[in-house]
């Protein structure tokens, strides 16, 4: 097995025998979406009122479960443990943020058929909408992976990851939101500006994804 | 080359800021004609767009230095990095209170969200206000240096995909409302470039001063270790 195959194993078995961070990420989506019926008092929703509950609502429980990823590792020694073997450490980084991209698929594929069943009229925009999510889970791995291990070796770990996320993934929200906004319109899908935002993503995933290939191997020095 | 670098000091560099400074602004306010359109306020852009513009630089150079810093570990260049983006983080201060006085002025309202560089701008500064908390929060000097570093990077490929990001987020019939210094008449455009590069000056005066105190305080508490451990 590769070292990145199993490195990604150990993570996701971890997290099977564990279940320490996608039931409370899911619970809270879940809750959150119960706040929004309440606070916006709208027992429907559509265009840009339901892209802006459901995309802000899955970036607040990503943020919730992406240190727990790295908490751990570090309470057991699994960086110590990665830095003595005889492997690349951008093995580490690939591997995480793979991690990372299979429980924010999760995840999502927990809360958005929820929020349709409680919000939406039709789910037809859903499908494409899931490629849009697809990208953004990506860019969101690649920054959260990298931020996430910066906070989790610092002594305000909780508070910094959040701090540090919410302003670096505005374009990502820019690009979710723009586009949920015209794909779950209460006429049915619209792809006016689909390619850009899909467009804007891809670069989003492209440069944070070499950022941390190139600056990861900094991050574990001793 | 290299000698005439060297013959830069700290005092030549800060009377060339003064020097700079006073006559970009005596061109903004008695040589550059008032805007026929937004009236006086708008001599709020000779202060306001060089800010911008120099504190940004500052970012990016301050990337460039975290770069450096991680190739050859010294903590010269940390150092560089840290005081580049302390500087602008307070200039980007400056850029959001004249932004804000501007948009008052012009438009009657103190926040305008529709002016896509602007919001840039206040997000660009939220994410490097997390850079003083990232900082402190790690102990180890060393280990502090390089995540700095690794931030600093990050941060600084940022910035230029969150001006696209939230250009690409305007709705396309809003017109620009800061015209680009390519449409200004040649006396603004004079005005402005002598304050940019006043702008400039300032920054680096206010860097290489801020190294210097650094140093010596750095210094200091070494004498006085050592002459702690001596008595």
């Amino acid at each position: 097995m590769s070292p990145f195959a199993a490195l990604l194993r150990k993570d996701l078995r971890v997290e099977l025998r564990t279940l320490r961070s996608l039931p409370a990420m899911a619970l809270f989506a879940v809750s959150a979406f119960v706040i929004f019926r309440f606070g916006l008092d709208r027992t429907t929703l559509d265009g840009e009122l339901a892209a802006g509950v459901l995309v802000p609502t899955l970036l607040f429980a990503a943020l919730l479960g992406i240190n727990r990823l790295f908490v751990a590792e570090r309470e057991e020694g699994g960086f110590d443990l990665v830095r003595l073997a005889p492997l690349d450490r951008t093995v580490l980084f690939a591997a995480k943020a793979s991690a990372l991209v299979i429980y924010l698929v999760v995840l999502e594929l927990i809360a958005v058929p929820i929020f349709a069943i409680f919000f939406l009229d039709s789910a037809s925009g859903l499908v494409p909408f899931a490629l849009v999510l697809l990208l953004a889970d990506i860019g969101l791995a690649a920054t959260g992976t990298l931020i996430s291990t910066i906070a989790t070796m610092s002594s305000a770990r909780d508070l910094l990851a959040p701090l540090i996320l919410l302003p670096l993934l505005i374009p990502l929200v820019i690009a979710t939101a723009g586009a949920g906004e015209h794909l779950l319109a209460s006429g049915g899908p619209d792809y006016g500006r689909f390619g850009t935002w899909l467009g804007l993503l891809g670069l989003y995933d492209l440069i944070f994804l070499l950022v941390g290939y190139a600056t990861f191997d900094f991050l574990l020095e001793d | 080359m290299a000698s005439a670098l060297q013959s830069i000091t700290l005092r030549r560099l800060a009377i060339a800021t003064v020097v700079v400074m006073g006559a970009g602004y005596a061109l903004a306010f008695l040589y550059a004609p008032e805007d026929a359109d937004q009236g006086f306020i708008q001599k709020i852009f000779y202060l306001h767009v060089p800010l911008a513009m120099v504190a940004l630089l500052g970012f990016i150079v301050a990337g460039i230095h975290a770069i450096r810093h991680l190739r050859t570990g010294d903590p010269k260049h940390d150092a560089r990095s840290y005081v580049s983006i302390h500087i602008s983080v307070i200039f980007g201060a400056g850029v959001l209170l004249t932004g804000a006085i501007w948009a008052k002025g012009s438009w009657g309202v103190w926040w305008e969200w529709r002016e896509p560089t602007l919001v840039s701008f206040l997000i660009v500064f939220l994410l490097y206000a997390t850079y003083y908390p990232l900082r402190y929060a790690i102990e180890d000097r060393e280990r502090q240096a390089r995540y700095a570093s690794v931030f600093a990077i990050t941060a600084g490929a940022f910035v230029p995909l969150n001006f696209l990001a939230v250009r690409l987020a305007q709705p396309l019939v809003h017109p620009r409302t800061f015209s680009s210094a390519g449409g200004l008449p040649d006396s603004m455009l004079l005005a402005f470039l002598v304050c940019l590069a006043g702008m400039a000056l300032l920054w680096a005066t206010l860097v290489w001063f801020e190294l210097d105190a650094k140093a010596a305080s750095a210094n200091l508490s070494r004498i006085r270790r050592r002459l702690e451990a001596t008595t």
